[in-house]
């Protein structure tokens, strides 16, 4: 039975070894991954090292330990030839409690000194003066980004240049939140910090490979935490300035689509929405000027296509059951034009 | 010591008594015997409600875009699993024990403040049936009424009005603090008992380590339960009297919510892990046949334990944005724990090597115990430093790091309590064989749902989230936690069955089943009323040993 079980944690540890494994390996596809043991940007990078340097200790600690257990509870079990005697009574050795003491103090110095590097290395790093500024604000169930030095608002996909290690153009991000908490977490490019209202956070990455990064909000705040998607995408410094371009534009006025933009200007779209360079200066929901620059809508639930945003509009709740933009019961001729409306905002 | 005249006169145990009058008994009884097992028993209910809900969770999670439930009833499913499990099940059980056995291993006929215990088991029942009442009030069973959903630690400002309109938050603020009145009550009671109902001859270096342990509990108790009261109610003053505390829209704190809470949540940590090795500290010495290896020095880990885990609680807080000199304090405090719970590690193996050990099912449980608490405590070294937190914080892999905690160390060990001490509980001995089915069962689901678990904390995935994304390799190991998750939902039905069936039909137990060194053991099984029918005197730790072995007694050593 104590053979069962030898092999039963054997069968065990490599499984772990093989989840490890499946940790570091791409998903399938070209999906982005979200692991933390994949960094692209350097906090994620210092964390990974510092991890790995965590996981070898504890994994030492663990077999030694576990070594231990093992060799106990195989060379002591009783045995059923043994007699009645009972063992040796022993009870303590001053010697070796001190062994076990020390060693695990020095290891804990170790440790600490360690992490303490690294902390300091990430939270006092130096902002140098080709930094991007941006403002994150969370809100139930999405994501405002400001652009302060650049006068762009938009909503839950970021967009930042790629840093060069050679001239570093990092993104440090000012966290607010306009309701409850909220944790931002892109894994690939750095730990989560929590955005708290009432309280300013920072945080910052320098992204060394452009593309789609994934990440999601990481704090429970609500009905519909788990649809707080993010996406940061990670642009070539020319593409970042044309996307900087095209956000800086006033709203597209709609002249052909007037009817759909009269239904919007009309309802209570415009107390919650704005659209640049229009009546619509709402605030509590996304920034609407530039819509369809984005490819997803509600924070990553649905993909921006024409559907889904008309089911959107007719119904949140089909997308998102429990987000904070209400159905606003619009006939279908109304919702079309409307849906026509929204896809001329590019 | 005597071990003879056991025989007192059971006042009252006549047949024919209708079942009104048995209940009329336990429902007004002081007895602290009695309220020990009315403790086990309500944990053991509120353990199969939590379990109904930690199914749901997992049918919901088991793959992606599921919709077994709305997100509203999921949230709501999560914060009452943790809030049950923590309030409910894990304390309770643990008062439970502390109650029924403290006064017996001290030679003490009851506990100090009978009433007391009474008042304050009944003040912990009212605590979970608030609770429930939530789902039946507001807006009726659909939808599940007022249940809260504000998560166990119902940080702010989600609790303030704003968020939180209806009454959902209260019957969660009121179920906290009224079971929170009860555990104080009970930890003052266990405190007094320990200092001052030891029977003649037990110094406090020579009390069994499960009444030090307690003892240490029932201090953590005191200074951590008062802060959470403190929280609650200021948290009343928000909602109901205008208070701004943590009503962040009228320019309230958030964070020092949790400050509050986590000043208690982290020693609370050690109030329920505790109990477990004061469990561990009594059964794995009689089933290695040997005394615990290094007594004094296990004390002071104990206590040093307690202190330390007074300053740690911001570890819960790393991703806050607190300063780097904090957050490296809070690292060092946090790292500085491992040492003495080194400590205890190496004594119970220290305890074990060179002994006979009989794998009988209590003895099984606390071996799983040792391993999963070593395992536990590694992974808590992880997130003790605080950058890799930053990753790991609020992520599946805390999930599985604390439910190794709650369930791979705490819950074993409660297993392992159960199946050694109910035979002293009830007279009967539980089915081994059941029980060393249980065990495995509960070992293999434990372990597929909780290994693996860690993973897709590791590859991003979030906690409290009601569904997730395709394509983000978390499906395939979502759907095998929840295959472990039923795997152990059917060792827990066993386990009850066995507690069931054994209680009619098993075996006939003795006074000294295991050949124990304890009092308890020296008194017939289930204990008389008033336990002792002439208060013994011991001479050293083991007074039964002592009794057994005139040849080589403990005395001499002591
Ligand atoms: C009560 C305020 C409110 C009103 C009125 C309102 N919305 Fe919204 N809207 C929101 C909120 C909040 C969100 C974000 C929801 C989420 O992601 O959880 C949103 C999201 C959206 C989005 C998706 C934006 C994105 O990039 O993700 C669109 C499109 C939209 N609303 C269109 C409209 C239209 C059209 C109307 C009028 C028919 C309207 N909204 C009325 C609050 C409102
Ligand atoms: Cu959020
Ligand atoms: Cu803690």
């Amino acid at each position: 039975m104590v053979v069962g079980r030898a092999l039963g944690i054997l069968v065990l540890l490599a499984g772990i070894l093989f989840a490890a494994g499946l940790c570091r390996a791409s998903p399938l596809g070209d999906n982005p991954t979200t692991s933390i043991f994949q960094p692209h940007s350097t906090p994620a990078e210092s964390i990974y090292h510092l991890s790995i340097f965590v996981l070898v200790i504890t994994a030492v600690i663990f077999l030694v330990v576990f070594g231990l257990l093992i060799y106990a509870v195989v060379k002591f079990r009783s045995r059923a030839t043994g007699t009645d005697r009972e063992p040796a009574q022993v009870y303590g050795s001053t010697q070796i409690e001190l062994a076990w003491t020390i060693i695990p103090i020095l290891i804990v110095v170790v440790l600490f000194l360690a992490t303490a590097r690294v902390i300091h290395a990430i939270q006092d790093a130096h902002k140098p003066a080709t930094a991007l500024e941006v403002t994150a604000i969370g809100h139930q169930f999405w994501w405002e980004f400001r652009y302060p030095t650049l006068g762009i608002v938009t909503a839950n996909e970021l967009h930042i240049p790629v840093s060069d290690p050679a001239r570093p153009t990092p993104t440090f991000l000012k966290l607010l939140s306009a309701d409850t908490d909220h944790s931002f977490w892109v894994p690939q490019l750095a730990g989560k910090t929590d955005l708290i209202p009432n309280r300013v956070n920072e945080t910052w990455m320098d992204p060394h490979e452009t593309g789609i990064y994934l990440g999601q909000c990481a704090q429970y705040c609500g009905t519909q935490h788990a649809k707080m998607l993010l996406r940061v995408s990670v642009d070539t410094p020319e593409e970042f300035d044309a996307w900087v371009r095209t956000q800086k534009q006033p709203a597209n006025q709609g002249e052909k689509e007037i009817a759909g933009r009269r239904v919007f200007e009309t309802t209570a779209c415009i107390n919650c929405h704005a659209v640049g360079g229009t009546v619509a200066t709402g605030r509590f929901g996304p920034d609407l000027t530039h819509l369809m620059s984005r490819s997803t809508i509600a924070s990553g639930a649905a993909e921006n296509t024409p559907e889904n945003l008309r089911l959107w509009v007719q119904k949140p709740d089909a997308i998102k059951p429990g987000s904070l933009m209400p159905a606003m019961k619009l006939s279908d001729d109304d919702l079309d034009a409307l849906t026509r409306y929204l896809e001329t905002l590019r | 010591m005597s071990s003879d005249a056991i025989a007192v006169q059971t006042a009252g145990v006549s047949a024919d008594r209708t079942w009104l009058q048995t209940l009329h008994e336990w429902v007004t009884t002081v007895d602290h015997k009695r309220l020990g097992v009315l403790y086990v028993f309500y944990a053991l209910i509120f353990l199969v409600i939590g379990g109904i809900e930690a199914t749901i969770i997992r049918i919901q999670l088991m793959r992606a875009h599921n919709d077994f439930v709305s997100p509203q009833v999921f949230n709501r499913m999560f914060t009452l699993h943790g809030t049950t499990m923590i309030f409910f099940v894990i304390m309770p059980f643990m008062f439970g024990f502390a109650n029924y056995l403290v006064p017996l291993m001290i030679g003490a006929r009851d506990m100090a403040f009978p009433r007391l215990n009474a008042f304050s088991f009944w003040l912990t029942a009212l605590g979970g049936t608030l609770l429930y009442f939530s789902i039946v009030g507001g807006s009726g069973l659909y939808g599940a009424g007022s249940a809260p959903d504000v998560g166990w630690w119902a940080y702010a400002p989600l609790t303030s009005r704003a968020f939180s309109p209806g009454h959902s938050a209260d019957y969660w603020t009121i179920a906290v603090l009224v079971s929170g009145f009860g555990s104080i009550g009970t930890a003052v009671n266990l405190v007094a008992t320990v200092l001052s109902m030891r029977c003649p001859g037990m110094k406090l270096s020579r009390m069994p380590l499960f009444a030090w342990l307690t003892l240490v509990m029932s201090g953590l108790v005191l200074i951590s339960i008062s802060p959470l009261s403190a929280a609650q109610i200021m948290l009343l003053v928000d909602r109901y009297l205008g208070g701004h505390f943590f009503d962040t829209q009228a320019g309230g704190s958030a964070t020092l919510w949790m400050h509050f809470f986590w000043i208690f949540g982290h020693p609370e940590v050690y109030i329920l892990v505790i109990p477990a090795f004061a469990f561990a500290s009594e059964i794995i010495p009689v089933f290695s046949r040997k005394p615990i290896f290094g007594y004094p020095v296990m004390v002071g880990a104990t206590v040093s334990i307690g202190f330390v885990s007074i300053s740690v609680w911001a570890h819960h807080m790393f991703t806050i944005g607190m300063t780097s000199y904090s957050n490296s304090f809070f690292v060092l405090t946090t790292m500085i724990i491992a040492v003495p719970t080194g400590i205890k590690i190496f004594n119970w193996l220290g305890t074990m090597w060179g002994g006979k050990l009989q794998f009988k099912t209590p003895m099984l449980f606390c071996i799983g115990f040792l391993f999963q608490f070593l395992i536990a405590g590694l992974t808590g070294i992880m997130l003790g430093a605080a950058p890799f937190n930053w990753q790991l914080s609020g992520s599946y892999f805390v999930v599985a790091h604390f439910h190794y905690m709650i369930v791979g160390a705490i819950l074993f060990c409660i297993f392992g309590a159960i199946y050694y001490w109910y035979p002293k509980i009830t007279g009967r001995m539980l089915n081994e064989s059941l029980g060393k089915l249980h065990f495995w069962l509960f070992v293999i689901g434990f372990h597929l749902t909780f290994d693996v678990m860690h993973v897709p904390g590791i590859l991003g995935m979030p906690r409290r989230i009601y569904t997730y994304e395709p394509g983000r390799g978390w499906d395939t190991l979502n759907m095998i936690i929840t295959i472990g998750a039923f795997i152990q939902g059917i060792a827990i039905l066993l386990f009850l069955a066995n507690l069931v069936f054994s209680y009619f039909g098993g075996s006939k137990a003795g006074n000294d089943p295991w050949d124990g060194w304890t009092l308890e053991w020296s008194v017939s099984s289930p204990p008389p009323v008033y336990n002792f029918a002439s208060i013994p005197a011991v001479a050293s730790r083991r007074p039964l040993w002592d009794l057994k072995h005139p040849e080589d007694p403990d005395t001499h050593y002591d």
